[in-house]
């Protein structure tokens, strides 16, 4: 995931989630790249408006709930019945199904157990959060009450800039490009 | 404004007609009399009868029991569907009481449907009223305890077990708790549907505010009455049988039926160009509500069967023996319906916000919680002489068609969206 191209992009920095909204639909109406954006915390519709791709940890989600299920059923049958057949409150121990009502608790936590623990990974894997990782915002502020976004831009350094100034951004700065593996749809 | 067409006036008559003709073929094809049963019974089930009742009695007893089940099932089909159609109009209600209780935001525009809906609720209780009374009369036995002579002792009937019940289970109680909660649930939509109308044209938030506490009052009213009157109605009919889940359990199958009726009528209305400020954000909360309570009452249906399966006790477990012998293939089918086809159906969040899909899957849970009721109601009263026969099919259209015709001419009465609700902004921009 090493970066190959460097354009220069320029950083506005936002003090509302409302003007900043609005500033990334605008900016991309015009044509431009929007790379990124830091907030301190969820702005609802930013990822319509940036564009991007909706996220497929749902269909995982339901592929890894369904490998819990099998997992449980496996664990129940191969425990329960097959290893070393289990005669508890005197309910059939002869097949996995005439004793699967008690199987079903099992059943159900597990499938669930799968399906969370396996998309947090996933997400973490995908967005490469490892420990150690080092922080990819660039400036503090967003930790705080502020919203930064990062437009690339061709060459055209001062219409890009007023048209930041004009969405209401409270500080403007240039830097070389950094790269990230989110998939951004371009405009 | 809505408009209650012609047409779909004429649908929803010939649907009560049809209804009404095949509920008195119904109910005058029972069996008057132990002769009668030789013309009407198969050999089968008179076998199957005989063999269910042995331990009962003996002697003419058999014939005799299975004339009374014959007997009831009309009246059981009336109540059941009766029922079923009732829980659409009060689950209905409840959720537009939350959503005052709650200060709800996203639901405004749908409250007009809700209030349709809840209307409708006085007219299957009545008729759920008039077959109490039947009971009473000794035209059916649908609840075994009103069986006479069974509270006397020295009576044949007699059953100590039920005898002990009498304090709560006698006729007058019964109708008069019955009348508390109708006349409850009645009060409530009717204060609740007054004060809609008279915001439209108010000024201010204090008929908002009342509306909030009416909400609250209704909500630990429903509380109370929707559990008892799911042990009065229904839990008694199999009265040596009890369940502290069954409350819960008959609450998740009434919120769930006026859940997925209202996501049918609201796609309805906009396949018909009704309700602009709807779009499929709205849909998508339905959908989820949809989706949530068919969880919810497939854990409380599992709830209580793996309890009573587990410990098996045998005055518990007999309700779940004939469930899974003679109304096995309902019981099964009421699972799958309510459960597997709504989780896989609009588990993903596009078939949410895809009418047809929600549609289909409100219809399949609709279907479900039919049979889920008529797994409840008729073990009890008909015993294995069930089937899906004339008072089965007429009450269905019956009812079908009328709720139709109630719920029309209330949404036709008022404009669809109200005027002056404080959150109507916020429920025409909701977007997620």
């Amino acid at each position: 995931m090493a970066t190959t191209e460097t354009k220069p992009v320029m950083r506005a920095l936002y003090d509302d989630d409302d003007v900043l909204l609005d500033a990334v639909k605008s900016v991309r109406s015009k044509g431009y790249y929007v790379q990124e954006v830091f907030c301190p915390f969820p702005v609802h519709g930013l990822d319509k408006a940036m564009g991007l791709k909706p996220s497929n940890i749902a269909i995982a989600a339901f592929f890894y709930g369904a490998l819990g299920l099998a997992t449980a059923i496996l664990m129940t049958w191969y425990m329960m019945i097959e290893d070393w057949p289990q005669n508890i409150g005197g309910k059939p121990s002869f097949t996995w199904w005439m004793n699967m009502p008690a199987f079903v608790p099992v059943m159900f936590e597990l499938t669930v157990f799968f399906a969370a623990h396996l998309m947090v990974w996933t997400y973490f894997a995908i967005n490469g959060l490892y420990p150690g990782r080092k922080a990819m915002n660039d400036d503090p502020r967003v930790t705080d009450d502020k919203f930064l976004m990062e437009v690339e831009y061709d060459g055209d350094h001062e219409t890009l800039s007023n048209l930041l100034k004009e969405t209401g951004a409270i500080e403007i700065s240039q830097s070389e490009s950094k790269s990230y593996d989110h998939e951004i749809e371009n405009a | 404004m809505f408009e209650f067409t012609s047409k779909e006036k004429l649908f929803s008559m010939v649907l009560m007609a049809v209804g009404i003709i095949a509920l008195v073929i119904g109910f005058t094809s029972a069996p008057s009399s132990v002769e009668d049963i030789a013309h009407h019974a198969d050999g089968h089930a008179y076998v199957g009868d005989m063999q269910f009742t042995e331990g009962l009695g003996g002697g003419d007893g058999h014939a005799e029991h299975m004339l009374h089940q014959m007997q009831n099932r009309p009246w059981a089909a009336l109540f059941h569907n009766a029922f079923f159609f009732l829980a659409i109009g009060l689950g209905a209600l409840f959720f537009l009481a939350i959503q005052y209780v709650a200060n709800v935001g996203w639901s405004v525009v749908l409250n007009r449907i809700m209030e349709a809906m809840g209307l409708w609720l006085v007219f299957p209780a009545i008729v759920i009223i008039l077959v109490m009374i039947a009971g009473g009369m000794h035209m059916h036995h649908l609840w075994h305890w009103m069986e006479p002579g069974i509270m006397d002792k020295g009576s044949d009937n007699y059953d100590a077990i039920i005898a002990g019940k009498q304090a709560y289970l006698n006729f007058g109680f019964f109708v008069f708790r019955s009348l508390v909660y109708v006349a409850g649930w009645v009060w409530a939509i009717k204060l609740i549907r007054k004060n809609s109308l008279l915001e439209d044209n108010a000024a201010d938030l204090s008929i908002y505010k009342k509306q909030i506490r009416i909400g609250a009052i209704f909500t630990v009213f429903f509380a109370v009455t929707s559990s008892m009157a799911a042990w009065d109605w229904i839990m008694s009919i199999d009265t040596h049988w009890f369940s502290t889940l069954f409350g819960w359990y008959t609450f998740a199958g009434i919120f769930v039926s006026a859940l997925a009726s209202m996501a049918l009528i609201t796609v309805y209305l906009k396949s018909k160009g009704y309700l602009e400020e709807v779009n499929e954000n709205h849909l998508h909360d339905l959908g989820k509500f949809t989706f949530a309570f068919s969880i919810f009452w497939t854990y409380l249906w599992f709830s209580q069967y793996m309890l009573i399966w587990y410990s098996n006790i045998p005055e518990e477990v007999t309700y779940y023996m004939q469930r899974f012998d003679e109304y096995k293939a309902a019981t099964i089918t009421a699972i799958v319906l309510n459960f597997l086809v709504p989780f896989l159906l609009i588990l993903p969040r596009e078939s949410k916000r895809n009418m047809g899909l929600v549609a289909m899957a409100a219809i399949i849970v609709l279907v479900g919680h039919w049979i889920d009721s008529f797994v409840m109601i008729m073990p009890g009263t008909v015993g294995p002489h069930f089937g899906l026969g004339w008072a089965e099919v007429g009450g269905f259209f019956f009812f079908l068609g009328f709720a139709i015709y109630v719920i029309f001419t209330n949404l036709s009465k008022a404009p669809l969206i109200q005027k002056n609700h404080p959150v109507l902004q916020e429920s025409k921009y909701f977007h997620q």
